[in-house]
């Protein structure tokens, strides 16, 4: 089945060839950038983001023009025909009369299905509230297959708020569809991750431990994923505080760990990652940014019907 | 138990029999049977030899009703069409594995609780607990 038309509202959309055909394009750009330039000459991307974003919104109009193609839309609702409360599947009928693709960020979980039903282009989930944020996960899968060429036989390790780390549940749900995984939790014992996120990885039969001290497991990690805890999930500022800074990963941490080992990180960051490891080779978070904008290229490429210049 | 209400007695429509015990009122709300223009009995509290006692509902209707709350409330119940004074099918209904148009959203953060979307499909998620996931948000609700 082909890409062409589809829309991604959350990772399992696509099959892991599907997946890997977007991955193997994206790491083609990577190579040869130049070639991509005026893909998508005459396509327009409308960018609607109904709640603040600046990584993901950047990255996705960045991937528009690096393709040659233009972007239209807006990073505040209130700018938009929402604030005179015009419905999302409104909005959804009358954008895509105006734009080949559409990428949407929206508070309200469900949004980016809901608009894929009534707009007739391809529609990107660039997040929906807590629950999905699949170019996330894409920019994750690239970054790992980048790295490590493949995703066998390796050990990853997610520390951190992993209770509502939405990027984390993605990731560990995707990466639970290969085989031959293995997965280290290292969490707080109030921020652990959901049971339904560890019923995927026990239904597709992947071994994992669960535990509070990254120090001691760091040493058998091939991706230590790291992730930051999030002030609005917290009542409490004083709990928020303590949870906060409950790991913290130094240059000391890091001589405990493989020399392959790479840390990855959704972004911002807070406190959980010392600026000093930023110099460590294995520290790739800020390269996996530039991932997600190649990523986002791929993805745009296939949902478009896109073909890569000629010869290629 | 009163003759005139026996599956016999009816010529065009269903009977929803074997509805555990003190179930037959809300499945009488559930389906809307009092907003449709037909005959319904709703018979409690019947003598049955394999449940002890039973409900019943009887519809005087050729139309289709959308029964896959049956499964969702009491999975067991049996649901008999009849027509022309003949059982002509009998079904017995399940917990369904998707339910359309049943169950809302409980979760405040889902679209569906913004935006007048109808027919919402839920999955199930969790036999046991009867629990199904919304298709917008996957938030477990049940019914």
């Amino acid at each position: 089945m082909t890409l062409k038309g589809r829309s991604l509202i959350e990772p399992s959309d696509f099959s892991l060839n599907e997946i890997e055909e977007i991955l193997r394009l994206a790491d083609r750009i990577i190579q040869e950038p130049h070639l991509y330039s005026e893909v998508c000459k005459g396509k327009v991307l409308a960018s609607l983001f109904y709640e603040p974003s600046t990584r993901t919104r950047f990255s996705f109009d960045a991937a528009m023009y690096r393709l040659g193609g233009q972007v239209l839309g807006f990073s505040d609702p209130s700018t938009s025909s929402t604030a005179k409360g015009e419905t999302v599947a409104d909005s959804a009928r009358t954008i895509a009369q105006y734009s080949d693709i559409i990428a949407v960020r929206h508070p309200k979980e469900g949004t980016a299905l809901h608009m894929s039903r009534y707009a007739d282009i391809p529609v990107i989930n660039a997040g929906d509230g807590g629950h999905q944020h699949p170019t996330q996960t894409l920019t994750d899968l690239l970054t790992i297959h980048h790295y490590y060429g493949s995703f066998d036989g390796l050990t990853v390790g997610v520390c951190g708020d992993l209770k509502f780390g939405r990027t984390v549940h993605s990731l560990i749900t995707c990466l639970s569809r290969y085989s031959n995984m293995r997965f280290v939790f290292i969490s707080p014992e109030e921020l652990k991750i959901p049971k339904y996120v560890k019923e995927k990885a026990e239904d597709a039969g992947i071994p994992y431990i669960e535990t509070t001290d990254l120090e001691s497991c760091i040493g058998q990690l091939d991706i230590l994923y790291m992730t930051r805890v999030q002030r609005e999930r917290f009542v409490s500022e004083e709990e928020y505080l303590r949870l906060r800074d409950f790991y913290i990963l130094t240059k000391e941490k890091m001589e405990r760990a493989k020399e392959k080992m790479i840390v990855m990180h959704p972004l911002p960051r807070v406190n959980e990652i010392a600026v000093e490891v930023d110099d460590d080779p294995r520290a790739v978070y800020f390269h996996q940014v530039k991932f997600g904008m190649y990523v986002r290229m791929a993805l745009i490429m296939k949902l478009l019907g896109l073909e890569a210049p000629q010869g290629r | 138990m009163n003759t005139s209400l026996n599956v016999s007695s009816l010529y065009d429509g269903i009977v929803i029999d074997h509805i555990t015990q003190g179930h037959g009122y809300k499945i009488f709300q559930q389906l809307g049977l009092d907003k449709i223009d037909a005959a319904v009995v709703l018979i409690r509290n019947v003598k049955s030899s394999k449940m002890g006692r039973k409900d019943l509902i009887k519809v005087e209707t050729t139309e289709e009703l959308n029964l896959d709350v049956l499964g969702l409330i009491d999975p067991g119940i049996t649901v008999n069409y009849i027509r022309n004074g003949e059982k002509v099918r009998k079904i017995k209904m399940e917990l369904p594995q998707k339910v359309k148009g049943i169950l809302t959203c409980k979760n405040p953060r889902c679209i569906t609780n913004q935006e007048a979307i109808k027919d919402i499909t839920f999955r199930l998620v969790d036999p046991v607990r009867k629990e199904y996931a919304c298709e917008y948000c996957d938030v477990r609700t049940s019914l």
